[in-house]
């Protein structure tokens, strides 16, 4: 059985992407070598009985760190600003039964990032590299990030702010409805808010594409234990509450209910 | 550890730290951090008649040193427990305790006449959750309903029976009177207290189920003068809980009057807080020249 490890690891890299969006990587070489693309960490907020659950958007075994992208949301998120550079973060990693399912490198996927949905895709980009295509949404130029991290992959990357201040304007979807008009990827990945995913699932089903989503909900535990982070999901033909932490986040999109 | 040891309700616990029903699950989650060897045991997810889906999401909303819950007694169903879970969890050297709730009266039959049946060591009845509307809480409100039911699982097993009281009542030492005259080996407490959060931009309650169950260091006051009020009504033991989250919480609900304790919301902060908590109580014992933690139960000095 796999180990769950909880510890107090050094923040060795503390940037700031956007207002208040922070981007930390953590010595945790142990935590680092099991990880998978998709899990998530979750994080103790001094001062905070919950821990905060935060996706990962990098993995480097070599050199034995992770790297997280949160937006400061709450007074929890906040907290979690507050670490510096060197001091130490307490977190539970790697968590989440299902990541990603990443297929052979030759195959083609889009991938698609909504806000602060974008930083667990950048490990799919990097996997995928050319044979991908990234699009990537945000409110409006300021909340614009990752984008050097996408283009560095090779990946085709399209940058869709809603009010056009940065790339073009107008959602995801539009761009992803241009894209499949042209090209059908073997697969899509997506995270973002829920009405996002809804409306890239219809295409996907559309075209009769196997589609990844990643999901959200509040967590308890973190680990599967209290059952709080429930979602709609199908299982065996019936409907079922599946649990974000355990269960996911990943999940096929067939068997989400949204 | 036999500073720690202690003999409750008839059973032999290595120490008196218990993760409470519905934030360890199963103890599978919570296998992958340390061995469930080191617990004095462990009072399973609430198990009922048949599978239960739960409430709609969102079911949790963290508060001020707390948080409200509403899962709604999600499980997959006594035979799924007693055939599934069970018996991995045998294997743990820790005290296993089926903690179980009916839908109905006759549910609580159903389930304890099963659980009969099994080497479970200890059956908790749950008589106090919020959050299902049949059921639970309606029982444990009223001195009739926990006695009718206390009664119900008396009969239906000869295992040690503790039954968790709500403390969403009036006067909870009469509650636990009541259970005791109906046979019941042990009472535990405190369950959630109800609670409810909105969210101001929206005008929705937080929680789906518009209330739920507050739980986390917020409660344990409350907690510290119920165990009080009741370890000084009845003669059978007590096991304390609510919002106890490290090892000075849990002496002092021992001084309280509680004989054992179990610790909730604290684990999802910190998992190793019940393994945590046992340590630290075993050096207080060192340290205070205790020969075993049993001597604290029900010293407080009241003014």
């Amino acid at each position: 059985m796999d180990k769950y490890t909880q510890g107090l690891y050094p923040v060795v890299s503390k940037k700031t992407l956007a207002k208040e969006i922070y981007d930390y990587t953590i010595y945790c070489p142990e935590i680092a070598a099991e990880a998978q693309c998709g899990q998530f960490v979750n994080i103790k907020a001094d001062g905070f009985m919950l821990r905060r659950p935060i996706s990962i958007c990098g993995i480097d075994k070599e050199k034995g760190t992770l790297r997280i992208v949160f937006e400061v949301r709450g007074e929890g998120t906040k907290a979690l600003a507050r670490i510096n550079e060197g001091e130490m973060i307490d977190i539970i990693a790697p968590l989440g039964g299902r990541g990603f399912e990443l297929l052979g490198n030759d195959k083609k996927a889009v991938i698609i990032g909504g806000g602060i949905g974008n930083p667990p895709m950048v490990p799919i980009a990097e996997h995928y590299g050319e044979n991908a295509v990234v699009i990537s949404g945000f409110r409006n130029a300021s909340a614009v990030i990752l984008q050097e991290d996408f283009a560095k992959t090779g990946a085709e990357v399209i940058l869709c702010t809603d009010d056009g201040t940065a790339g073009r304007k107008g959602f995801v979807t539009d761009a992803l409805a241009e894209v499949l008009e042209k090209d059908k990827p073997d697969i899509i990945y997506a995270c973002g808010p829920n009405v996002m995913l809804r409306r890239i699932v219809e295409q996907a089903d559309k075209y009769g594409i196997r589609c990844q989503v990643s999901l959200e909900e509040r967590m308890g535990c973190g680990v599967g234990a209290c059952l709080v982070c429930a979602c709609r999901t199908i299982r065996d033909g019936k409907e079922y509450y599946s649990h974000v932490c355990k269960d996911g986040p990943v999940f096929e999109s067939k068997e989400v209910i949204f | 550890m036999s500073r720690l040891s202690v003999n409750f309700a008839g059973i032999e616990f290595k120490n008196p730290v218990i993760p409470a029903s519905g934030t360890f699950g199963y103890g599978k989650e919570y296998e992958r951090f340390y061995p469930l060897s080191k617990l004095g045991g462990i009072s399973v997810k609430g198990t009922t008649e048949q599978l239960r889906t739960g409430n709609l999401p969102p079911r949790i909303a963290e508060t001020p040193s707390g948080m409200l819950n509403s899962v709604g007694l999600q499980n997959p169903g006594i035979d799924h427990f007693i055939a599934e879970d069970l018996p991995y969890l045998k294997t743990k050297d820790t005290v296993i305790i089926a903690n179980m709730a009916g839908s109905t009266a006759e549910g609580y039959r159903e389930v304890a006449e099963k659980l009969d049946k099994t080497d479970v060591d200890m059956i908790e009845v749950n008589i106090s959750c919020p959050n299902v509307k049949a059921g639970g809480a309606a029982f444990g409100v009223s001195c009739e309903g926990a006695a009718e039911i206390t009664r119900i699982v008396r009969a239906a097993t000869s295992k040690p029976i503790m039954i968790k009281l709500s403390p969403n009542v009036t006067n909870i030492a009469d509650i636990a009177k009541a259970v005791e005259a109906e046979g019941a080996d042990a009472v535990s407490l405190i369950n959630t207290l109800l609670g409810m959060r909105i969210d101001i931009r929206t005008r929705r309650p937080v929680l789906h189920n518009n209330m739920g169950g507050l739980s986390g260091p917020a409660i344990f006051p409350v907690a510290v003068r119920m165990v009080y009020q009741v370890a000084n009504a009845v003669r059978i033991p007590v096991c304390g809980m609510g919002g106890i989250s490290t090892w000075q919480d849990a002496v002092e609900m021992m001084m309280a009057g509680a004989s054992t304790i179990q610790v909730g919301a604290a684990i999802f902060a910190d998992p190793y807080a019940p393994v945590k908590i046992a340590e630290g109580m075993e050096q207080y014992c060192i340290d205070n020249g205790i020969n075993n933690i049993s001597e604290i139960t029900g010293t407080v000095q009241p003014w």
